[in-house]
């Protein structure tokens, strides 16, 4: 498996990992084909994403792409959050393999379910 | 950094005398054992004399040993072969669900070629039990394959209570050995077995040389048409240097094997132990029953394989992820869902192989680095509440 240099350094140093207790947002999915987990976690202060945090079980190009999905989501407000896309998530990682693209789904799915509860 | 190497059942180095094998019929008795003059009939005699050395070991007659390109075409030519040979008896086969893919994928193609597979299950330890082979075996069935020593756990099967079971009925027994040949003695008579596959390329020859023994008169058609080579049963100029290396492979296994087996085995159970003792919630699949001492497949609740593997990787340790995400399927393995290994460990094993390169001071070093790995991919987990 190759990883692009972007996944590696996401990989060996996850930015945002943990959780946010209380959270104004959350979300826990799960991609029962390969077993990867996700919980992500958003503070939201005046319709803005003020801090995210996420834990993730899965290979390294998941713990990336939640690692890559957290730095993308902070500073955004919840309509600009929506518009994250796993095609986003994929190209700020430097492009992930055709098998592990279901990473990217995994990420976008997490803020879409997280933000759905919210609003 | 220290560098450790501990994917041996994924291939190994060339030993040094075998690559003095392989260069010397590389580079001067290079000639076409086909050829009748000087050149060839140096070569000719090479082979013959890897042939017997191969048979000795297996404790076989020379003209049962077939070399070709490795475990896969063994396989392949095994399969088809009998199945190609026998079509007109029946066109039914017996294996296990923890076979190599080189079984599975051949079974695939045979059954999308009109035959039926049966796919027997194993135990908790990963063990084929010789009566679910007996309840599968039909009017039909023309072969069992069954392997000796499984790839990912290295747990070894009852191939000659299996055997037993299959002759009776007069049906033909296959056993893929690649894992276990060279690590402990085979012999054919003992097993029962009418045909074996072997590797090079595990036992500290190149890759791209291996072959089968096939029991003298087992019905077994050619994969390969053309020469006249291998007694016809595989056609291609041999990989003369190649079969040389094997033999000189099979010599120095034979000479160290005892040695070998106690000494691996002692750095298998430090290994085993220390992982046991220091990091909580693991899962050595197939601890307690008889394994090849070499190989110990651990599972971790919680991670996931590849981002471990990943992390020993870049702290030098080479080794492989007992799930198959890497390879580009997103299942976990199929050997430990056979063997019903709980959700919360399927997707986090890595495979540690050891070999003749293989120190204490290799397995101080994992045990000294392994545990932080795994507490930082559970500190990661949603999956792990410590």
């Amino acid at each position: 498996m190759q990883y692009s240099d972007i996944i590696q350094e996401h990989f060996e140093h996850p930015r945002n990992v943990g959780t946010i207790e209380p959270a104004d947002a959350e979300a826990l999915v799960s991609n029962p084909a390969c077993g990867d987990v996700m919980h992500l976690y958003l503070r939201i202060e005046n319709n803005r994403i003020t801090d995210a945090k996420f834990k993730t079980m899965g290979c390294p190009a998941a713990i990336a792409a939640g690692s890559v999905t957290t730095e993308l989501l902070i500073g955004r407000d919840v309509e600009e959050a929506l518009t994250l896309s796993r095609a986003e998530v994929n190209t700020a990682l430097g492009g992930l393999s055709p098998q592990k693209v279901h990473t990217s789904v995994l990420a976008e799915d997490a803020v879409r379910a997280a933000l759905k509860k919210y609003r | 950094m220290r560098q450790v190497y501990l994917d041996y059942n994924a291939t190994t180095p060339v030993l040094p005398e075998v690559l003095e094998a392989l260069l010397r019929y590389y580079r001067e008795d290079f000639g076409n054992p086909s050829s009748v003059h000087r050149y060839g009939r140096r070569a000719r005699v090479a082979i013959d004399d890897t042939r017997d050395c191969v048979a000795d070991m297996l404790g076989a007659p020379a003209s049962a040993i077939f070399f070709g390109s490795g475990g896969t075409e063994a396989n392949n030519t095994i399969l088809q072969g009998v199945a190609a040979a026998l079509q007109g008896r029946g066109r039914h086969l017996v294996t296990s669900q923890i076979e190599h893919p080189a079984v599975l994928d051949t079974c695939a193609c045979l059954a999308q070629q009109g035959y039926t597979v049966t796919y027997v299950p194993v135990d908790a330890h990963g063990v084929v039990d010789p009566e679910a082979v007996r309840e599968a075996l039909t009017d039909e069935t023309i072969l069992v394959s069954v392997m000796y020593a499984n790839n990912e756990t290295g747990v070894l099967q009852p191939i000659a209570d299996i055997a037993r079971v299959v002759r009776q009925r007069g049906i033909l027994m296959h056993t893929d050995a690649v894992q276990a040949f060279g690590k402990m003695p085979l012999q054919v008579d003992e097993l029962g077995v009418d045909f074996l596959s072997f590797s090079g390329h595990k036992l500290y020859a190149p890759k791209g040389i291996g072959g089968w023994y096939a029991r003298p008169g087992a019905p077994l058609h050619a994969l390969l048409h053309g020469g006249h080579q291998e007694r016809g049963m595989r056609a291609g100029t041999e990989h003369v240097a190649g079969i040389v290396a094997l033999g000189q492979a099979c010599a120095l296994a034979m000479r160290d094997m005892r040695q070998e087996w106690e000494r691996q085995q002692q750095l298998q159970q430090c290994l085993e132990h220390g992982i046991q003792e220091q990091i909580p919630e693991v899962r050595i699949q197939g601890v307690e029953i008889s394994r090849l001492p070499n190989t110990t497949n651990v599972a971790f609740a919680g991670v996931e394989g590849e981002a471990l593997m990943m992390s020993l990787d870049l702290q030098g340790v080479a080794l492989s992820t007992g799930s198959a995400c890497s390879s580009g399927s997103l299942e976990p393995s199929h050997v430990l869902r056979a063997m019903g290994v709980p959700a919360p460990y399927l997707h986090g094993a890595l495979r540690c192989s050891l070999g003749r390169g293989t120190t204490l001071a290799d397995i101080e070093y994992v045990l000294e680095i392994l545990p932080g790995i795994v507490q930082q991919a559970r500190t990661l987990s949603p999956s792990f509440a410590p």
